[in-house]
């Protein structure tokens, strides 16, 4: 006997005993036993068919109008059968574009992937997160000699064009070796790449700046990012670090200002993405106020811990259901 | 959410009054309204925003791509009655440089 076989009388027997108690288990039973015939690929046509066949079975004396209308029944499941299998090959098409996806996306990783430099005199800590499969965020670390020079993206729209995007963002970056020591320069020059390059649509934010590990001295600029904090030891407050321009790709002629910044031992930087601050919770918006006391809170604790409780707690408001791309990143003078 | 947008022509001036949120579900709709105004010559268009309670970085990605392309047609953007949270996102983004914006409300005397 084949599984079909097998399918057909235990339809009968799920029936019969159904049809006998009409009670609560056998209507369960029968609840799961369409999930061994959608296993098995059987179509609703076909069930229809099997039913008409075990009442003719069990009721011999059918009258010729309910045989007839069972037939009609037949009919009308054939044109559903056909959309059943259609949506069942869609969803096949589903999972081989859902792997492409994946695909894509490790490889973004891999082609984007910033290590975290490790110096004496400073304490990093970055956390990224996606929103979906794939990142509209971007970080971007370089170490020099004297030099960190960090950058900080948001490339609006999301998914995969905001991806092809950002490779650019990177590979136009490393092919302007003699302005990263200029953060002005550099978001000059990237501005002129996206604005020849992108779709009118999209824009890029970026904050990019230089610590200098002489004289501990981060140097930087903004286009249009969302403004990161600075924290300063002495007196134990926070600011907010804006550093105004354009956003990258609006007008070829844009120029940007360059800011900077002391730091002494125990001072921070604090660079983000708006998928921080633009976080929405069933209470409405979370504030900056409210993320620097999150940072607050945990500003005892090592740069990467800083980041990580941050982020799991603006998880957990958002009841762990990111709606923007996540980075925080921060820089602390040690010594 | 939605967004509803009203469209009226008073002498020759495109006004565009929405409410609701601009975000990457409703930005598709804006796009489809603003756009085709925006590619004909000389066209001068004015978009109300009192009624946004909400926008995001799409929704201000259809006013960037409006805005270059009524440059590139030589006609004129104008944007009016923001909210604070929207007018933030112009001024973070360095947009109200380059934009035509316009937030008196109309009789509050300054």
């Amino acid at each position: 006997m084949n599984d079909r076989d097998f399918i057909i009388d235990r339809y009968k027997d799920l029936l019969t005993t159904y049809l006998n108690g009409k009670n609560e288990t056998a209507l369960y039973k029968g609840q799961q036993f369409s999930r061994k015939l959608i296993e098995q690929q059987i179509s609703p046509e076909d069930v229809v068919s099997h039913h008409i066949n075990v009442l003719n079975e069990l009721f011999p004396d059918m009258t010729e109008e309910m045989k007839d209308a069972f037939d009609f029944l037949l009919e009308v499941m054939i044109g559903y059968g056909f959309a059943y299998r259609e949506h069942q090959s869609l969803r096949t098409r589903q999972r081989q574009l859902e792997s492409e996806i994946e695909v894509a996306a490790s490889m973004q990783q891999t082609l984007l992937i910033s290590d975290v430099p490790t110096v004496d005199s400073l304490d990093i800590g970055v956390k990224s997160v996606p929103a979906k499969k794939m990142n509209g965020d971007y970080f971007n670390f370089v170490k020099d000699d004297k030099s960190i020079s960090v950058a900080v993206a948001d490339i609006i729209g999301k998914g995969i064009p905001a991806a092809l995007c950002m490779s650019m963002i990177k590979y136009a970056m490393d092919s302007l070796p003699e302005q990263r020591m200029q953060p002005n320069l550099l978001l000059e020059n990237l501005n002129r790449v996206v604005e020849q390059n992108v779709h009118p649509n999209m824009f890029i934010t970026m904050l990019y700046g230089l610590y200098d590990t002489d004289v501990h001295k981060f140097y930087y600029a903004g286009a249009g990012h969302e403004p990161g904090f600075f924290y300063k030891a002495a007196t134990d407050e926070f600011e907010d670090m804006f550093a105004k321009g354009l956003v990258l790709g609006v007008s070829r002629t844009t120029k940007y200002k360059e800011y900077e910044k002391q730091l002494d031992p125990g001072d921070m930087i604090i660079l983000l993405s708006d998928g921080v601050t633009e976080c929405r919770t069933s209470k409405g918006f979370i504030e900056r106020d409210e993320i620097v006391a999150l940072i607050r809170e945990n500003m005892h604790k090592p740069a990467q811990e800083i980041v990580d409780s941050v982020f799991h707690e603006l998880e957990r408001l958002q009841e762990f259901e990111l709606r923007d791309d996540f980075t925080l990143l921060i820089l602390k003078r040690m010594v | 959410m939605n967004l509803q947008i009203r469209h009226e022509e008073t002498n020759g001036v495109h006004y565009l009054t929405l409410a609701g949120e601009v975000d990457a579900y409703t930005a598709p709709k804006l796009k489809e309204m603003l756009v085709p105004l925006t590619e004909v010559k000389n066209t001068q268009i004015v978009i109300d925003l009192a009624n946004i309670d909400y926008m995001d970085s799409t929704g201000l990605g259809i006013f960037v791509g409006a805005l270059k392309s009524t440059k590139k047609n030589d006609g004129t953007l104008k944007l009016r009655g923001m909210t604070e949270r929207v007018k933030r996102l112009f001024e973070i983004t360095g947009l109200t440089e380059v934009m035509d914006i316009d937030n008196e409300v109309k009789g509050e005397a300054r």
